[in-house]
């Protein structure tokens, strides 16, 4: 036994408080993690530009090169056309999903909270999750028209799904052993909650937002494609019917960076809680 | 029954010395702002389902007065500490605090389990805040809390997050949040069980000095016959009784032994070796005593 302490001295118990916290990089070059992942984007760029303009494998039809796309943004943006798409789609997406992603916030809290909502409306809520959401379209269509409304309460139904069954599972599944030390110091209702369960499924919880803000542009592009007049589908209809390739692969750029950029802000948001809560 | 506080500094300094926090030498929140309270069982039982666990508990627990419950893994040792502190309400006979049954997650005892169970992520502070009463002011609580982190001797730990501390830490956070609502019964579910042997006989020094200078009465689960005999005026165990030729299904009360000799007691005392070994007999161990 003391042969094989003497040997070991690899593993010294370490006083847990005087451990350094744990960071997700050690050493960290700063910008360094930025400039690699650019790496592939940039070596992406420079393939489409080979293709297109220096072996001409592709016709401007089939693929434009990067700069007939960027002149097709520049168009549109002299035009007053481009921020006009972006803004009304991203008007969609904050309203439908703001909307879609509370009411999943609510509904899960409670289902995940009291086992008699749970018993009594989970199976009506599983019910209308089974039905892929598209299949919604029509019957919206026909009872709320080709509005903004139509457009609006799709984004809500794609962000609502992913936002509740997070909140739900995670409250279900918060540890007993912290809420019953929870109430054994007297606490119940409301400061429970507050106090042990909804700090404990804050991961989860952005987990799920992140996922339903993916949801949310998905079925913006979906409505847009279906009936618009207006937005980043709308361009990608309008560019494949007339024939503008690089209009259409402006807006899936478009499309592409706006996705990141709300991403990425509730990202921030989310270390900010995790900062706090975990 | 209470070791006066001044015995206490000679043995917590000779106690092997935590290398990163020593333990408290003096703390002291004042012994008169705690009160001790009688815990009365009375033909205590609990089934589960079709299987009886307990049966016919019947003892008096007096006020500051420690008593282990000791026996074996599943015999119900933790159904009885959880039926005195109202966690769970199904047993029958009755069980009462200063004259009074039982009432839900009881305000009079205060629990510390066997898990620290400590909200990760709010502060040691904040963790043992968790305990205070609702009655008190926030700048009373913020005091009461400081000085209990004192008594544990976590003051300077006081800021950091539960992950950031050791386990024997954490179990002293969860020993001080369980004092902060100043139970008059508190109820210990093997505290201990989970850490190192060293950490263990320092969190039982530990409890001593709070028990001396709180003077609260002490329900303490435990399947560690040493760690019952050092700390307890009392050793309940429980499992079948041997006077009973034909025992009925579930534990009661096998023996009620009282432990002599003032804490904090030696802990290779030959007095105490003698009972080691009923208790082991009764635990159905062979204590292999020549």
């Amino acid at each position: 036994m003391s042969n094989i302490l003497l040997t070991t001295p690899a593993a010294p118990p370490v006083d847990a408080a005087t451990r350094p916290t744990p960071r997700r990089s050690g050493r960290k070059i700063p910008g360094g993690g930025m400039l690699l992942g650019a790496l592939v984007p940039v070596l992406l760029l420079a393939l489409w530009w080979l293709v297109t303009e220096v072996t001409g494998t592709f016709t401007a039809i089939q693929l434009p090169a990067p700069q007939a796309v960027l002149s097709a943004g520049v168009g549109l943006f002299e035009s007053g056309d481009l921020f006009e798409h972006m803004g009304i789609s991203l008007q969609r997406v904050l309203i439908g999903f703001g909307i879609g992603a509370g009411l999943g916030l609510a509904l899960g809290s409670l289902l995940g909270l009291s086992a008699i909502a749970d018993k009594l409306l989970n199976p009506t809520v599983g019910a209308f999750r089974a039905v892929p959401s598209l299949a919604w379209v029509p019957l919206l269509l026909l009872w709320v028209g080709i509005g903004e409304d139509s457009k609006v309460i799709l984004i809500a139904i794609g962000a609502f799904f992913p936002v509740f069954t997070a909140i739900h599972s995670a409250l279900r599944h918060v540890d007993a052993q912290l809420v019953e030390a929870g109430r054994a110091f007297g606490f119940h209702g409301l400061r429970l909650l507050g106090t042990v369960q909804l700090p404990a499924v804050v991961p989860s919880v952005f987990s799920g937002l992140r996922l339903g803000l993916a949801q949310a542009w998905l079925f913006l592009v979906a409505a847009e494609l279906l009936a618009a007049a207006e937005g980043l589908g709308f361009l990608l209809t309008e560019s494949q019917n007339n024939g503008r390739t690089d209009r259409l692969l402006l807006a899936i750029v478009l499309l592409a960076l706006l996705g990141k950029l709300t991403d990425t802000l509730l990202g921030v948001l989310e270390r900010k809680a995790l900062k706090t809560w975990a | 029954m209470i070791s006066p506080a001044s015995t206490l500094t000679p043995r917590s300094a000779a106690a092997p010395a935590e290398a990163s926090s020593p333990l408290p030498e003096t703390a002291s929140p004042g012994r008169a702002d705690y009160t001790s309270l009688d815990v009365e069982l009375s033909g205590v039982g609990r089934v589960f389902g079709s299987r009886t666990v307990l049966r016919d508990v019947s003892l008096r627990v007096t006020p500051g007065e420690v008593l282990a419950i000791l026996g074996s893994s599943g015999c119900g040792k933790s159904t009885l500490l959880r039926a005195v502190g109202g966690l769970d309400t199904g047993n029958t006979g009755e069980i009462l605090i200063n004259g009074s049954p039982v009432q839900r997650y009881d305000e009079r005892t205060a629990v510390g389990f066997q898990e620290p169970r400590l909200l990760p992520w709010r502060s040691i502070h904040k963790n043992v805040s968790l305990g205070l009463p609702r009655s008190l002011s926030k700048a009373e609580g913020r005091e009461r809390v400081d000085e209990l982190l004192e008594l544990v001797g976590l003051h300077d730990r006081a800021a950091l997050r539960p992950r950031e501390i050791s386990g024997g830490m954490a179990q002293r956070a969860s020993l001080a949040r369980a004092l902060a609502r100043r139970p008059g019964v508190l109820l210990l579910d093997e505290p201990f069980g989970a850490l190192d042997a060293l950490t263990r006989l320092k969190m039982q020094d530990l409890l001593l000095d709070v028990h001396a200078q709180t003077g609260t009465t002490v329900l303490l689960v435990t399947h560690d016959v040493d760690e019952a005999l050092q700390l307890a005026d009392r050793v309940l165990l429980l499992g079948q009784d041997p006077a009973d030729p034909d025992p009925a299904e579930g534990a009661t009360i096998a023996r009620l032994l009282s432990v002599p000799g003032q804490r904090p007691r030696d802990r290779a005392s030959t007095e105490l070796a003698a009972l080691r070994g009923e208790l082991f007999s009764g635990l159905g161990v062979d204590s292999h005593s020549r």
